[in-house]
């Protein structure tokens, strides 16, 4: 198998899941294809260090794997914040960023 | 070499499956489960890119802890149905079409790329590459300051989900916030907002007081 299939697939990946952002509405969802776009950077680190052969890679997508736990903790507990204060979830009503 | 193949594209069509499943389906739950599909699939790719750490990590806290994190948020929450695509205005074409255009670009960026590697399977490797061992020796030798940055950064978010998460004792002053009525309180509030609940509420309080004389009669 060559690395490039590895690679294009991580790119539809990161493709399917920033239209994900872009088009869902749910809080909850946008988070979920933030995942999506981390993990397709996962795998293109793990490909890319299969190609040289060279463990860093890996150090780099559990880093990754750490970066993306912390984000799924602070965006659920904004999102549990919101439900709590009675807002709606949705991220199109959700235009008032100010104080 | 066949079996590799055979493997890689099952694995494949499954992530994508995943993908695509969370982005289409209405029901966040249906989109949780999707993920928790598509991350398999990718633990299955790292096992064989030989990252044999990585995809058990992959498994056991990403598709295990995390997802289960997201269940709960969702159960909490409660299932909420939004109309696919009813975004407003330029941003529902708009989003698809640059999603093409960014796969477009990194597929190209990728197959004209002049890195040979990318074009091979890689070279030969030992069997030590990936385990635990060598991640184990990787992260405490040569990346030990990202480690540690990894651990201080754990340790704030778990701060932050505590602050963001709890009751705000100085917005909900006039609900007389005693600490036995933090569990049920959050049940309590959307009620009095929404006539529908509240008007069911009133029908079954009624109802209750109609039915105890008559038991009181039959006594």
């Amino acid at each position: 198998m060559g690395i490039a299939w590895f690679v294009v697939l991580s790119a539809f990946i990161f493709a399917i899941g920033a239209a994900g952002v872009l088009t869902r509405r749910n809080p909850l969802v946008i988070l979920l294809c933030l995942e999506l776009m981390l993990n397709a950077g996962n795998l293109a680190l793990l490909s890319f260090a299969r190609a040289h052969g060279n463990g860093d890679g890996q150090v780099f997508a559990l880093i990754v794997m750490v970066v993306a736990a912390c984000e799924v903790v602070i965006g659920l507990g904004l999102i549990v914040a919101m439900f709590r204060n009675k807002l709606t979830i949705d991220a199109d009503e959700m235009s008032e960023l100010r104080g | 070499m066949i079996f590799e193949a055979i493997l890689f594209f099952v694995a494949a069509a499954g992530a994508i499956a995943g993908a695509l499943g969370v982005v289409v389906l209405r029901n966040p739950f249906f989109s949780v489960l999707a993920l928790v599909g598509h991350l398999l699939a990718l633990a299955v790719l790292f096992l064989l890119l030989r990252a044999e750490f990585v995809a058990a990590a992959q498994v056991v806290v990403y598709a295990g802890a995390v997802m289960v994190l997201y269940v709960f948020v969702v159960a909490y929450i409660g299932g909420i149905e939004e109309p696919l695509g009813a975004s407003a205005g330029p941003l529902r074409i708009l989003g698809p079409l640059f999603a093409g255009v960014l796969l477009i670009e990194i597929a190209i960026a990728t197959i004209g790329s002049g890195l040979r590697a990318v074009s091979s399977a890689g070279p030969v490797v030992g069997a030590n590459f990936g385990s635990p061992e060598a991640i184990g020796a990787l992260l405490l030798q040569k990346f030990l300051i990202a480690f540690e940055a990894a651990s201080f950064l754990l340790l704030i978010a778990a701060v932050a989900a505590v602050v963001l998460a709890r009751r705000r004792r100085g917005l909900e002053e006039a609900g007389g916030d005693t600490p036995l009525q933090i569990g049920r309180r959050p049940a309590k509030g959307p009620q009095a907002d929404d006539p529908a609940v509240a008007g069911t509420g009133g029908e079954a309080g009624r109802s209750i007081d109609e039915r105890t004389p008559t038991v009181a009669q039959g006594g």
